[in-house]
């Protein structure tokens, strides 16, 4: 019953959330905005880099390379998490630092070091996937869906 | 009878209970900030050689207490009972830390201002001839906080402007029946009040409401006004709760311009050189700033009267997740210099 009443607020509180809506400091929105653009653009010119570098010096067709990149990339970025720097630089780039590859890096390898002093196994193992699990299941299950369209489309076209 | 109810919820200690030893102990990055002259150890390793956060919060915990019940010029021993909690699940920290400490113990949570409340029972056991001395002591640490109720350490998440640094530190207080040191001479228990606030990133715009009840239920009940106290200190409501505590005393009619009200979470890091946000919280940070900051300067005769209130944001992981809002609670001690 008290969370039913909670639910709708009643108008002190509607007061008070237009006051303290109205004095929460703003989000630096193009500041984050730019920050996302550089730490994003940062990490992929990294990519690039490495993948120009398996192309040159390992004799890789691009396409070959793509999948050694993404590994170097994963190890970079768990590294940094291990050494404390990918959470500072996450404050800063914002989603920059959380939508590439990177940032998944980063979302397993901070759960399985926190749960370190748990034991390896119902700690880091057990606890590896919490912040990514999620991705993996909802990006399966967008994967599963796009599978179906991909049928569709290709039995619309009579082949 | 000695000490008495006063009003609604608050009471006067006519023995005027006397906090005999304190302590603060923090983590490096508090030892970082403007208040470090005043701790009583800075450690170097956020965990303290340990090797869980968990382990460090509860070595912090029980080095303060010791570190009081020394200042008291006691022995563990004399002491009746420790009053403590923290911040992590089934007060772990605390009840470890009593083990150690082997006095009876009472566990308690108010989240952050669980600081306030054992000092609040302390100091009503002691009045009441219930303890010649009773500990009361609070612990948080940053890292096993995050892990907790936000995201891994390590994790890179960007933090919004209104989200807050909890604490790495450990608080506690002697509260002796005789001796020498500042008196306590009032206590007012909060109610819980829950203005709708569902952001837990934004704690200080949740608790600033609570924090305004309990001060306005002090005034009412010990029949004074914010004049009487030189310093009336809130606990972490940090820089945008504090802004909202003064709209909402505005708006409530209190003359809080007779007094200095500051807030213990914007005392303790230094804005411009580390990257907190609004500010300070957790159960350690009025407790630090209160046993080692404000104490120390009543005890140089800087501060004559002062109203600590802690604040405390009562969620839990789990409520967040499941979309309620967050119920605040605040609670206020009296404390004086004895002429």
């Amino acid at each position: 019953m008290a969370n039913q009443k909670l639910k709708k607020l009643t108008p002190t509180q509607q007061e008070y959330k237009k006051l303290y809506e109205s004095r929460e400091p703003a989000r630096p929105v193009a500041m984050n905005c730019l920050r996302a653009f550089l730490g994003g653009g940062l990490v992929c010119l990294a990519g690039e880099c490495i993948e120009q570098m398996f192309v040159h010096w390992a004799g890789m067709e691009t396409k070959q390379a793509a999948a050694p990149t993404v590994a170097v990339l994963i190890l970079l970025s768990a590294a940094l998490t291990g050494l404390g720097v990918y959470d500072k630089f996450g404050q800063w780039a914002g989603a920059g630092s959380a939508v590439p590859v990177t940032g998944f890096a980063n979302a397993m390898t901070s759960a399985g070091i926190e749960y370190k002093s748990e034991g390896l196994v119902l700690g880091t193992g057990n606890n590896m996937f919490k912040l990514a699990g999620g991705v993996i299941v909802f990006g399966t299950v967008a994967a599963f869906g796009m599978g179906i369209l991909h049928i569709i489309y290709d039995l619309a076209r009579g082949g | 009878m000695t000490g008495v109810l006063k009003g609604y919820q608050s009471w006067e200690f006519r023995n005027r209970p006397v906090i005999t030893g304190t302590a603060a102990v923090v983590g490096p990055f508090e030892g970082q900030g403007p208040l470090a002259d005043d701790f009583d150890i800075i450690h170097g390793d956020n965990r303290l050689g340990q090797d869980s956060w968990e382990k460090a919060e509860r070595t912090l915990l029980e080095e303060a207490a010791k570190i009081a019940i020394e200042r008291a010029k006691i022995t563990k021993e004399q002491v009746q009972f420790y009053l403590g909690g923290d911040l992590l699940n089934q007060l772990t920290s605390s009840s470890y830390a009593a083990r150690t400490l082997t006095i009876p113990y009472l566990g308690l949570f108010g989240a952050c201002s669980t600081s306030m409340e054992s000092l609040a029972l302390a100091a009503f056991l002691v009045d009441h001839g219930g303890a010649k001395h009773a500990l009361a002591g609070t612990a948080s640490h940053n890292s096993s906080a995050e892990k907790q109720y936000r995201y891994p350490t390590e994790y890179g998440s960007q933090k919004p402007p209104t989200a807050q640094y909890t604490v790495t530190g450990a608080g506690a207080a002697v509260v002796s029946a005789e001796g020498t040191g500042p008196v306590i001479t009032s206590a007012t228990i909060g109610r819980v009040i829950d203005m709708g606030v569902k952001d837990p990133f934004n704690m200080g715009a949740a608790m600033a409401p609570a924090a305004v009840d309990t001060i306005t239920a002090h005034f009412r009940d010990l029949q004074i006004g914010p004049a009487h106290y030189d310093l009336i200190v809130t606990g972490d409501l940090a820089k945008v709760g504090y802004e909202l505590a003064n709209e909402l005393f505005k708006k409530h009619g209190l003359p809080m311009h007779k007094t200095r009200y500051q807030d213990c979470g914007m005392m303790i890091y230094d804005y411009d050189k580390q990257t907190v946000q609004a500010g300070a919280s957790g159960c350690a940070c009025s407790a630090v700033v209160t046993y080692g900051h404000l104490l120390k300067k009543m005890r140089a005769g800087e501060i004559k009267r002062m109203l600590v209130v802690a604040t405390g944001a009562l969620l839990s992981p789990l409520t967040v997740q499941q979309g309620e809002t967050i119920p605040c609670i605040a609670h206020a001690v009296s404390i004086e210099r004895p002429e």
